[in-house]
């Protein structure tokens, strides 16, 4: 049984979809349970996938008992076990902390929103696990297709919004196919072990060089890093709710994934890093990123689109950390796709939940909100601590492996974004946080006769049990990740980068 | 200038897609109507896999089905190089779908968009956006 953990981790929700849509014909109310069952089913999978990496190391698994280069192999090292997890883990708590809300916003479209979703969910963990440079594509459109038709079912702009993200995705997606099809005419193979074989005696030939700059402007494009992010800000501001809390946490993750994938394990170090002289170029580029993120942030009074505008910064910090080629920062770099994804899911459930109980995403009408939410505005403190930086939650220490990789590196441009990055983090949390703090103005003003009796107004409304469970689930998360950060690093993020990275 | 349009001439598969995907790419820039930007995405796709099919082509040569490979008695030989290469021919399957779906679900929120803003061209989304 678990030699087929890697691909029943995708096969379970694969075909819990279509059982999904199914069981959904028979009875709307089957919808949920079946999804939660399918991921809490891939959930255990990844784990038991994790431990085994860690007893055995890698794990290879041959579709169909096909051997590679000829079959489709799944290969799983330190730095996919580890995502998987991470993605199976976010996927699973937003599906249950999101079951009010979509119960309430697609009450007649229970089966194919959950049918969608799984399906996202099977994409996602598919290209984590394969170590096909084809395959992975394909992944990469399934997941990339029903994320737009999910970020579609939203209200008001979001068909819209999503019309544009499939224009940019599909471009981004078919700029990496190019790129491995240039790398299958030089070598003739798409399984990535082998590229990395037969690709070192390539090195000086120019298709090569083509295939890298492309495959890497494709994937900067799905990851929405800065000059390229114009499509994420609409997409996941306008998606619905519990879209955005899966989208937003998971999808650029999972690309930055693909990129440190790609460049470690497809090209070698030694060509990304030192043959190809992007490394400075790309490192200043994420500064950009960093501090443009930082900025548009700052400029809205939305709190999704604010949100959303800290994910395009957060993804400057793992691009640059990656880009500094060494240990620390590549270590930071994926250090903070795990943590990255748990603070994102967590600011983007508390939202979903205020948002639920507002009616509304403008920041001034938070107010009173820490009388009237006590738990859900706690959780949002601690997500925007980690956010900020803050020991001993996780954001605080991606954020000193990428600092110290950047001084290593003598990358001060980054160090200095990085710490700007968080001040202005800083302040737009807590200009949140005093907002939500006092009460509205004209809740007792000019009011004698409500004197203190006015506290009705503040009474206690907060979020349905099922969503706050998860919530505090998440907040736990963020602090047991920042507690046992020494230990993923060096347990699990250590076997990961290649030997040779200093 | 001579060797310049062998060389073009020689590998006109890889021009043809070059430019389809410039076509495509103008058409996803330069056009307001979302119609249009949706057929140019689905060029940009079609051009990629233009690409793979004509990278597996090979001059002459045959569809690589062995010939005589039932009933004959003796065995020969298979040379690979007398076959064009079915594999890029076969991912292009999966691309061929995928590009399909793709501009169903492009379709499918055209329609949508169409019967929110009475419209399809996007300054006069726009413009409604901007009324509302």
């Amino acid at each position: 049984m678990s030699a087929h953990y890697p691909g029943l981790i995708i096969v379970i929700p694969l075909v819990a979809a279509f059982l999904v849509l199914i069981g959904s014909l028979l009875n709307k109310r089957l919808a949920f349970p079946l999804a939660a069952l399918a991921l809490l089913g891939s959930l255990l999978t990844s784990i038991g996938l994790m431990i085994r990496v860690m007893r055995v190391g890698v794990v290879e698994y041959h579709l169909a008992g096909w051997a590679p280069p000829v079959g489709i192999a799944y290969r799983v090292d330190h730095l996919n076990a580890l995502v998987l997890v991470a993605v199976a883990s976010v996927a699973f708590i937003n599906l249950l902390g999101t079951r009010p809300l979509v119960a309430d916003l697609f009450e007649d479209r229970l089966g194919p929103f959950y049918t969608l979703y799984v399906l996202l969910v099977t994409g996602l963990l598919g290209i984590v696990v394969t170590g096909d440079a084809f395959n992975l594509y394909v992944l990469l459109e399934i997941a990339a297709l029903t994320g737009y038709a999910l970020v579609g079912m939203g209200e008001g702009r979001a068909p819209l919004a999503s019309l544009n993200y499939i224009f940019m995705g599909t471009v981004g997606a078919s700029f990496y196919l190019l790129g491995i099809g240039y790398l299958y005419l030089v070598t003739g193979t798409l399984n990535m072990a082998d590229l990395a074989v037969r690709l070192p005696a390539l090195y000086p030939s120019k298709v090569v060089v083509s295939a890298f700059v492309i495959c890497l402007a494709g994937l900067c494009l799905k990851m929405g890093f800065f000059p390229l992010h114009a499509w994420l800000p609409n997409a996941y501001s306008h998606a619905p709710d519990p879209v955005s809390s899966l989208v937003a946490p998971l999808m650029t993750k999972v690309m930055v994934y693909v990129m440190v994938r790609i460049m470690l394990f497809v090209f070698t170090p030694a060509f990304a890093f030192d043959l190809m002289t992007i490394s400075g170029p790309m490192v200043w580029l994420a500064v950009v990123a960093i501090v443009a993120g930082s900025f548009l942030a700052l400029s809205t009074r939305r709190l999704k689109r604010m949100l959303t505008y800290i994910v395009v910064a957060e993804v400057g910090y793992m691009v640059g950390g990656f880009w500094l080629g060494n240990r620390l920062g590549i270590s930071g770099a994926i250090l903070h796709i795990i943590n990255d994804a748990v603070m994102t899911l967590c600011v983007f459930l508390t939202a979903a939940a205020i948002m639920a109980r507002t009616g509304s995403d403008r920041i001034d009408d938070m107010q009173g909100l820490f009388k009237k939410m006590p738990v859900t505005m706690a959780v949002f403190v601690i997500a925007g601590l980690s956010i900020i930086g803050v020991p001993p939650t996780c954001g605080f220490f991606s954020k000193w492996y990428l600092i110290s990789g950047a001084l290593a590196a003598g990358q001060y441009g980054f160090v200095g974004a990085l710490l700007l990055s968080s001040l202005v983090n800083l302040v737009l949390f807590f200009r949140i946080f005093e907002i939500a703090y006092f009460e509205p103005f004209d809740a007792h003003h000019g009011d004698p006769s409500a004197g203190h009796g006015g506290r009705v107004l503040s009474e206690v409304q907060e979020a349905p049990l099922e969503t706050l469970a998860p919530l505090v689930a998440t907040a736990a998360l963020l602090f047991a990740l920042g507690i046992y950060a020494g230990d993923i690093v060096s347990l699990i993020i250590d076997h990961a980068i290649p030997v040779g990275i200093l | 200038m001579d060797s310049l349009l062998t060389n073009f001439l020689a590998k006109y598969n890889y021009w043809v897609y070059i430019g389809l995907v410039m076509i495509g790419m103008y058409a996803m820039i330069a056009k307001r109507n979302l119609v249009k930007k949706i057929i140019g995405m689905n060029i940009v796709q079609t051009a990629v896999i233009l690409f793979y099919v004509s990278i597996g082509a090979k001059k002459g040569k045959m569809l690589p089905i062995i010939a005589h490979g039932h009933g004959d008695s003796g065995h020969q030989a298979v040379h690979a190089i007398d076959y064009i290469n079915p594999l890029p021919h076969v991912l292009m399957l999966t691309a061929i779908v995928v590009s399909v779906a793709t501009l169903g679900v492009a379709l499918a929120l055209a329609i949508k968009i169409y019967r929110r803003y009475g419209t399809l061209e996007e300054n006069e989304i726009a413009a409604r956006i901007n009324e509302q």
